[in-house]
């Protein structure tokens, strides 16, 4: 009986999930991928960048952050929920500074898997190009504000793994932007070290460690061979 | 406006005493000291940091996101021109540009000695005295050529805005109906000592007869919630009065808690009897912080004559009491979870919802976040009973509504009707003839055309978080919509990416089009990015934000045509002017040197 009580359908096909879950949550542990970009399994939901809003019963919801309930009927994979998805990507791009071929991060990066996995095939929208600066002053980490999608991961790393509170976010709307823990406001005088969880979150390209860009060389990086939504169901990448 | 800390060290420490250091006080604390030194630099929003524990991080954070912190210099005189759309149609734009000319500035520049800055605000809830500005956080309204002349002249003889003429900043309630709420001549207490009369159960029975709902825009029924409050595990409980009021358009708030403060703070206490909390916020936003003041010197009434503080009316163990909480330029903040984070300090950002603030409010504990207006219909259950209340109004929107009218209308202000009042009926009322549209409930409401006027104001038709304007036949609703436009964009929180980034996409396609530089293919992107943006994002700031542009699009039509070009597309980007400066350089500014396609030269 609770077997059955304890299931949904996502695109039709009935998963069922433990009690507690996210949407999210019981989606990969059921090997179904649903987009998200926001959302590190290590981490509490932030619920912000959007990519993985399904239908549940109908209704538009974040399936990162609402819970699995028995009988959900969830929509994601579908031309109507990509097509959004893949708009939310354009503004992710066009509000930052992506300029993948030029990026350390290329190839590793979440957005970009992303972006290939929704076919996006351009910006679509004309650039904002923001002005909001590099920050190399830290010996072995350098941070490009740019490409920041604010998900406030590195936020959440650096207060409660490395228990130092380098990272916060800071302004409203489109001047929405990290700021860093430290009397000059630069890296190189806050405690962050390289080997903090926060340097290793980023999802994109913004916290960069120095140095190791091109240690793995193009073609051979996480989103080379297999897609994101094939790497984000491995147990190790997640 | 010193940049020392030895300055402002023990002002500074005074401050923080007076707000025992106290980290959730955050805002209040930057306000305050603020005002004192005039602006925020980093050397003080350092010594703020140290002095409460706080990263510095987190301090900047707080600081950068509301629009009345600034923490880079500005003047001495602040002058922000409210920029609803009913402030542009009583002609602000000419006034602000004149403005500019005189004190010879541009837009959000300070002048050389430091004296002045002039910028825009969103709408400071002056419509029905409009046009209106802020001179250091103080309201001017009914500007005109003149006023605006005058005060250049007082601002660049130095005179304090303390020996500036009193009349400048006299603020009208502007009353023009009344129905219980506004006529009612209840003494103060007396609706308190019937809601203690009937106990806590027996006063939230008397709200479920009434079927009382949100006046703040979701319509939620206020005895659901209480109840929820009142229920929820937890080891304190909050009472927050919402008089954030950012809704463009919207004034009777503003008019309820200057002529009624005794009203607004009695629900709130009734609140508190009922869900079991001492402690109460009212959360007023920074454009009122006129009424400061008054409200203070009344809660100190209130607690001398025993109708706040401890064992309330002499009722052992009920003890209740308010603080007062100013916003800094934030319309999200009027989102209530988004309050919530303001009032512990924070940035105001919506949270994740569920869990609602009734379980999970103010500091993690069982909160009630009701309306201005919501609570003063409380006192009116309190003392004549539920099913008298449900007998006004209709089935589903019992009671009455109070709407801030303004625009195209004889008669501008505050009207209170029965739900269920036609639009007809109070266009009627307030003078406005030959009208083209009304917009009900503000840049996140609705537009209606001449053919629905016949629709009534209720819930279940057209429902309203109290704002009504009013658009005579002159005037271009699709400026309307642009107007509202550039408000979103401006006040989107940057949370989630289809309101931070859709929100500013939206705004400049609306300025490409008026323009002139609008087609079809605008018109498209229009309808696609509203589609994104209302299923995805994150609270209902995101998801009103294209509803003006959609009524619009779908009512006036013909406004939208009328500028668009008859091309497919045209890009944003226009070469020819991006090749001014090569020009510049090249010296040479003849028919060669330009291309013959450009964009903007015919
Ligand atoms: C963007 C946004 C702004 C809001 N602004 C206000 C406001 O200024 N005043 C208000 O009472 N409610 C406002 N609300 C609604 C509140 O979130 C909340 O529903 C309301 O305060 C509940 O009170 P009520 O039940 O008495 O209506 C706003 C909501 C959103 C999404
Ligand atoms: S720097 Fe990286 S981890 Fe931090 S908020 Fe920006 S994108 Fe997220
Ligand atoms: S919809 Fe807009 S205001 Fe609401 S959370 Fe998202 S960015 Fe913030
Ligand atoms: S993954 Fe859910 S909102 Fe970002
Ligand atoms: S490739 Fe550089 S941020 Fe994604």
């Amino acid at each position: 009986m609770t077997d059955i009580a304890n299931t949904l359908t996502i695109d039709g096909r009935t998963i069922s999930f433990e009690p507690g879950q996210t949407i999210m949550q019981a989606a990969l542990a059921a090997g179904v991928f649903m987009p998200h970009l926001c959302y590190n399994p290590e981490f509490k939901p932030h619920g912000s960048c959007k990519l993985c809003t399904v239908t549940v019963n109908g209704r538009p919801q974040s399936a990162c952050t609402i819970a699995a309930m028995p009988g959900q009927e969830i929509q994601s994979d579908t031309p109507e929920l990509n097509g959004r998805r893949r708009v939310l990507l354009q503004m992710l791009f066009v509000e930052g500074h992506h300029f993948c071929p030029g990026c350390e991060k290329s190839g590793n990066c979440q957005l970009q898997a992303l972006g290939y996995e929704m076919e996006m095939l351009s910006p679509h929208f004309s650039h904002f190009f923001p002005d909001r600066g590099v920050d190399a002053t830290h010996p072995d980490v350098m941070i490009d504000f740019g490409r920041c999608i604010m998900c406030e991961l590195c936020v959440q790393a650096s207060r409660d793994v490395d228990g130092k509170n380098v990272f916060a976010l800071a302004g409203r709307g489109l001047a929405s932007h990290v700021v860093v823990n430290s009397p000059s406001g630069k890296l190189g005088d806050s405690a962050l070290e390289v080997t903090d969880k926060a340097v290793e979150v980023c999802p994109v390209g913004a916290i960069l460690r120095k140095r190791v860009g091109f240690a793995v060389p193009i073609g051979e990086r996480i989103y080379d061979h297999d897609p994101i939504s094939v790497k984000a169901l491995e147990p190790d990448e997640a | 406006m010193s940049d020392h800390p030895s300055k402002g060290g023990n002002a500074l420490q005074a401050i923080l005493e007076k707000n025992h250091f106290n980290p959730t006080r955050l805002v209040q604390i930057l306000r305050e000291v603020q005002d004192r030194e005039g602006w925020l630099s980093e050397i003080t929003l350092t010594d703020i940091a140290q002095g409460l524990s706080l990263p510095i991080s987190r301090v900047r954070s707080t600081a950068n996101f509301y629009s009345f912190f600034y923490t880079r210099p500005v003047g001495q005189y602040r002058v922000l021109f409210s920029d609803n759309i009913t402030d542009r149609m009583q002609g602000s734009t000419q006034l602000f540009e004149h403005m500019l000319a005189r004190l010879k500035l541009t837009e959000n520049q300070t002048s050389a000695d430091g004296a002045v800055s002039v910028a825009r605000t969103s709408c400071t809830g002056m419509c029905d005295q409009g046009p209106a500005m802020l001179v250091n956080n103080r309201a001017v309204t009914r500007l005109t050529p003149r006023r605006v002349d005058e005060i250049c002249d007082l601002i660049k003889a130095g005179l304090p805005l303390s020996s500036w003429p009193n009349y400048y900043f006299k603020i009208e309630n502007n009353i023009r109906r009344r129905d219980v709420l506004l006529s009612a001549n209840w003494d103060p207490g007396e609706a308190l000592r019937a809601a203690i009369a009937r106990g806590p159960q027996g006063m939230l029975n008397e709200l479920k007869l009434s079927n009382l709902r949100g006046r703040g825009g979701a319509g939620f029924t206020t005895a659901i919630k209480w109840e929820a409050a009142r229920t929820a595990p937890g080891t304190a409980r909050y009472v927050v009065c919402n008089a954030d009021e950012g809704e463009p358009g919207t004034f009777k708030d503003r008019v309820l808690l200057q002529r009624y403060p005794g009203h607004v703070f009695e629900g709130m206490t009734i609140a508190g009897y009922v869900i079991g909390a001492a402690k109460g916020f009212l959360y007023l936003r920074g454009e009122y912080s006129y009424l400061l003041e008054a409200l203070e010197a009344h809660l100190d009434g209130l607690r001398r004559s025993n109708l706040l503080g401890q064992n309330i009316c002499g009722v052992e163990g009920f003890n209740f009491d308010i603080e007062i909480h100013m916003g800094a330029g934030a319309y999200i903040c009027g989102e209530e979870t988004a309050l919530i984070e303001s009032l512990e300090g924070k940035p105001g950002k919506p949270r994740i919802r569920p869990p609602f603030p009734v379980t999970y409010g103010y500091l993690g504990q069982p909160t009630t976040v009701n309306n201005v207006e919501t609570l003063c219909k409380t006192l009116e259950i309190a003392i004549n009973g539920g099913a008298e209340y449900a007998g006004q109004g209709t089935k589903q929107s019992t009671g009455t509504k109070i709407l801030s009218v303004s625009g195209d209308v004889e008669l501008p202000g505050i009207y209170e009707y029965p739900f269920g009042v036609k639009v007809s009926q109070i266009l009627e009322d307030c003078g406005a003839r030959d009208v083209q549209a009304v917009q009900v409930s503000g840049a996140a409401g609705i537009c209606l055309s001449p053919r629905e006027f016949g629709r009534r104001i209720a819930f279940e038709d057209v429902p309203t978080a109290g704002s009504f304007m009013v658009f005579g036949p002159k005037r271009d609703m699709f400026e309307m919509a642009r107007n509202f436009a550039h408000f979103f964009a401006h006040e989107s929180c940057g949370f989630c990416t289809p309101c931070r980034v859709g929100t500013s996409i939206i705004s400049n396609i609306m300025d490409k089009i008026a323009a002139g530089h609008g087609t079809q293919y605008e018109m498209n992107e229009l309808g696609r990015l509203t589609n994104v943006i209302r299923g995805s994002a994150h609270c209902g700031l995101g998801t009103a934000s294209c509803n003006a542009i959609a009524d619009t699009v779908q009512k006036f039509r013909a406004t939208y045509e009328a500028k668009i070009r008859p091309v497919d597309f045209e890009p944003s980007f226009d070469l020819d002017k991006a090749l001014a400066k090569t020009r510049a350089v090249a010296g040479r500014d003849d028919a060669d040197a330009h291309l013959e396609t450009s964009v903007g030269a015919h």
